[in-house]
This record gives structure tokens, sequence and C-alpha cells, in this order.
């Protein structure tokens, strides 16, 4: 039996977040070089590399087109890491919510607060590459700055699977299935390196299920500082894959944790 | 907040299924306030499941179940705030110091900071751990590490304090001075729920205790009342094989014989009578002893091994 209550948001998810970001604190300096190391490589290695041979790509310097997608990537890989081996290691080998749950924080509390947690490290991680971007002269205007909430947003949409795959993981190992088979897929397909509109017909009615499509179409524009066609179809698939996970995870990690 | 009257927890026939096991059949409990109430069993006998309903992280299948009063789900976060738990494992915060992990639990409770840097080095001073306080977790030696759970439990200056099996694996050092600890949280007026399999332990610390065993209630009771109610006065352990037809023909009467292996137990009210017997092999090693509550414990329980 699953209980699939809707989930109750109290502030004691937000003692779950601080207890994170104290720990993150100190570790800070190691978890901000992986999490924006790679991305910045890929980025001045293929940004530049290959920029010089490509020029623009649809009317956006290559440059720009790739930070920009870069930024929505690392929002998901950041993320999904750390709902992934982050949330198991406290669930399980360290017993963390085991500790947590004799207090009146609940199930609930412990989900929310960490897929909040989530959300903000694709955020941290997102600002770099942005930051970095910005000092390279790929940023299109100011306005680049409201890519922060929309990368928040994509933290928090891929946070929500990624804990669902944790509450169903009996190791480390199952997580390498979904990072090969679900999220190495959407970062070759979704638009990071090229507009999927240049990908067989069939395969752009695929992609519009995946939401890293959407991450790509939201952040792009704000990054070049183009109008976003769309607004609110993308925010709301992205809005709809948290959620809905966020509610799916809350059950399982209910039935694992509540028994 | 003052102090709970009466009965702090109370159920009436709890149950808990899992599948097509019945791990808790039909409990009914009552501690009272102010009591160090000791909950005993085999391995498997249902303790731990219990214990979590009790603390409503497990949902029960049947039956009433009240803290302070109140029902157990629809109160749960109120009675929380008001319970400490000392579980039997380590899951002390590794990420963080001695105080750090006072300071972190104290905040899933809210309690405010100003409150916690009150309190943090005078719960580290109880389980003298002061001079330890910005050290590693992983640094503390098992003792410590039981110390500081309790020192945790004790952050939002619970009414009720849980204890599963608070000594199991520590050394007889250690163990004195978590005996010593909840022989003062018992004064200081808090209600105390153990679970232990070292019946010594329940012996010393507790007032009142049930025995359960498959999930059931066999015996309840001041430790005393249970020794004397369920067992003879004396014992007589014999090691090693005994002559033949010896067990049969003892040399006096009104004896109980229980044995495990090679080991033989003769129960007797009569010191006399036992010694009778202890005379009638002076080949065989012989202990004699007053009974105990591990005595009762085993009659209740039986002796085979548990899974």
């Amino acid at each position: 039996m699953i209980d699939f209550r809707p989930p109750t948001f109290r502030l004691e998810a937000l003692a779950v977040w601080r207890r994170n970001a104290l720990v993150w604190r100190r570790m800070m300096g190691a978890s901000v070089l992986m999490h924006f190391g790679e991305p910045f490589l890929y980025l001045v290695g293929l940004g530049y590399g290959l920029g010089r041979f490509i020029g623009e790509m649809a009317g956006i310097p290559y440059f720009t087109f790739l930070a920009s997608g870069f930024i929505a990537w690392s929002a998901m890989n950041v993320a999904s890491m750390e709902a992934m081996w982050s949330v198991y290691t406290r669930m399980v080998p360290q017993q963390t919510y085991e500790a947590i749950l004799s207090t009146p924080v609940q199930v609930d509390d412990i989900v929310i607060g960490e897929l909040l947690w989530c959300a903000t490290k694709s955020l941290v991680s997102g600002t770099a590459i942005l930051g970095v971007a910005a000092v390279l002269g790929a940023v299109g205007d100011w306005t680049a700055i409201f890519a922060l909430p929309l990368i928040f947003l994509t933290g928090f949409c891929f946070a929500a699977p990624a804990l669902i795959m944790t509450a169903l993981s009996k190791g480390y190992e199952f997580f390498t299935f979904y990072l090969t088979l679900v999220m190495t897929p959407m970062f070759i397909l979704c638009g990071v390196f090229y507009p999927t509109a240049t990908l067989p017909e069939p395969m752009q009615v695929v992609v519009q299920f995946l939401p890293l499509t959407h991450a790509v179409a939201l952040i792009r524009p704000v990054v070049v500082g183009q109008p976003i066609g769309d607004l609110w179809l993308h925010v709301s698939v992205l809005a709809m894959f948290g959620l809905i996970g966020m509610w799916i995870a809350i059950a399982l990690v209910r039935r694992r944790l509540v028994i | 907040m003052p102090p709970p009257v009466g009965t702090v927890i109370r159920c009436r026939g709890l149950r808990k299924v899992f599948g097509d096991i019945e791990a808790v059949a039909g409990l009914d409990l009552d501690v009272p306030s102010g009591a160090c109430f000791g909950l005993l069993g085999p391995n498997g006998a249902g303790k731990t499941t219990t214990l979590r309903m009790l603390l409503g992280q497990s949902p029960r299948t049947d039956g009433q179940l009240q803290l302070f009063g109140k029902d157990v789900d629809d109160y749960r976060r109120e009675i929380r705030h008001r319970t400490g738990i000392v579980p039997q494992a380590d899951n002390l915060d590794p990420d963080f110091t001695v105080a750090e992990n006072l300071r972190i639990y104290g905040m899933y409770f809210r309690i405010s900071s100003n409150l916690l840097e009150e309190r943090i080095p005078e719960l580290l001073k109880i389980v003298e751990l002061a001079h330890r306080s910005n050290d590693k977790i992983s640094t503390l030696s098992g003792g410590m590490k039981r110390r500081l759970i309790l020192a945790r439990a004790l952050i939002n200056d619970p009414d009720l304090l849980v204890f599963d099996e608070p000594t199991t694996g520590l050394d007889p050092q250690a163990r004195h001075m978590i005996w010593s600890l909840v022989h003062r949280m018992k004064r200081s007026g808090k209600t105390i729920l153990l679970t232990t399999h070292y019946m010594e332990e329940a012996e010393r610390l507790c007032d009142r205790l049930v025995i359960i065993d498959h999930g059931k209630l066999l015996a309840q009771g001041r430790p005393a009342d249970l020794i004397q109610a369920h067992c003879e006065k004396e014992v007589l352990e014999i090691q090693g094989s005994l002559p033949g037809g010896f067990l049969e023909n003892l040399p006096a009467d009104g004896l109980r014989i229980e044995q495990t292996g090679e080991s033989y137990y003769v129960y007797g009210d009569q010191a006399d009578s036992l010694l009778a017997v202890a005379a009638a092999l002076p080949e065989s090693s012989c202990l004699h002893r007053r009974t105990g509550l591990e005595d009762v414990f085993l009659r209740l329980t039986g002796r085979e091994l548990r899974q």
C-alpha cells in the first residue's frame, strides 16, 4: 500500500534545506569545482574550438548558444546527482533521515527540503556558468539575470524524478541506468548543442516530451537577450515534471521509511 | 510545561501485520507518568515494531494508541516536541561536530538559536563531553557516541525519553555511565520507556516492565513481583552430563528442571533441597544462587535460540 495523500508543505522543510546548506558550506570548494569545472571545460573547449568553424547557430554566436545550453544541462545534472547519490547516502548508509524522523520533521518535509536544496545547488552552478559566460562576453544583456529563477525551476524539475529513482534504489549502481538511459540522451538530443528543429521530424516530437528541451527553450533566449516564445508552455512542463515527480517521490519515500 | 500527570503512554489492542505475519498481536500497555518502564522480549518478539508504532514512525494496523492523552496519528508533531528518542543505531550526523550535531537537531525542533547556545554546553556537561565539543563524530568511542545521542534526545527538554537498547555493545564503564544518566533523568521527573536484552539492566532501572513474545504480552509488573510470581526463590546451575536416571530420582521433592545443551537448572524454594542435589553430584560443577529476572524471562519465553 502506497500512501498517495497529497504532500504537506511546512516550515520544517527549511530545516532540512539548512542542514544541507551548512554541510555544503564547508565543502564548497570541491563542490563548486566539480559542478562548474566540467561545464567550464566543455564551454571553453567546444565553444571556442568548434565556434571558430561554426560561427553562428540559429542566428546566435555558437559560444553563446552553447553557454546557454550548458546552463540548462548543468542545472539538470547537478540537481539529479544530488537527488540520487547524496540523498541516497543520507537515506541509507548515513541514516540521517532516521534521526530526523525522531523529531517533529516528517517525510514530506525531508523530501521537499531535499528538492529545494537540489534546486539551490543547480542555481549555484548555473550562476557560476552564467558569470563565466558574461565575463567572456557571451551574455546579451543584464536581463540575463532573469535566467536565475528559470535555473532554479529546472533544478527542481529534474531533482524530483531523480529522487524517485533514489526512493526505488537498492544501491548506487542503479543510478548508472538513469544516468545512461535518461540523462545522457537528453544531454545529446534536447538542444544543448544544436537547435532541435534540425532533428528528423519524429525525433522533434519525441524531444518535446523531454523536460530538458523546455529548460533550454526557456534559458537560451533569456541569456541571449531575446524574447521567450511559449513561455508558459515551457514553464508549465517543467513545473509539472517537478510537482508530479515530487508527489510520487514523497509517496515512495513514505513507503520506504514509514513501515 | 508542567510534567504530565497520569498515564503517558496508553495503548489498547495494538496490532501490526506485515503481509501474513502478525508482528504485534494485540498489546495493552499503560506507562505511568514519571516511571521507568521496560519493554522486554527476545529478538523478533515485536519490541522494535511496538516502539516504532508508539513513536508514530510506523502506522498501526489496528488498536488505540495515545501519548500524553492524545492520538499518535492526529497529534504527531505535538507529541514529538515532548519526546526524546535514543535509537539503537548510531545515526549521528557524520558531517558535523559534536556541538553541531546538537545544534542541527535543535533546528529540527525549531528551537531558537539563543536557547540552543544556552542548552548545548549544559547538555554536553551532563553527558561529560564538554571537552569534545568541536571534535568530529568519527573520533568518538562507542560510549561517547551513545552519550551524545542521549544529549541529542534531550535537546527539546522532553517529558518522555525512549531508549532502544541503550547499552548494547558498550563496555561496563560506559554502561554504568548510561545507567547513572538514566537515573538522573528519572529523578528530574521524566518518564522513561526502554527496551533491553539485559535483565540486570532492567532490574536496576525499571520500576515496571512487560515481557512480550510473538507480539503478545506474557507478563507485567514490578521486577521483584515478577520474580516472585513466575519463579522459585533459588536455582542450582549444573554444568556437564549427569549420571543416568538422576533427573528422574532427585534427592528432594518440589523441584523443577530446565535444560540448555549440557547445562541443567534446578529450581526450588528451599535452599536445603538444592544443596542436597549439589551434594549428590560431587563430580559436577554446581552454582547455587537466588533467581532473578533472567530466570523469569527464560521461563516465559523459552530457552530455544532465536533468529
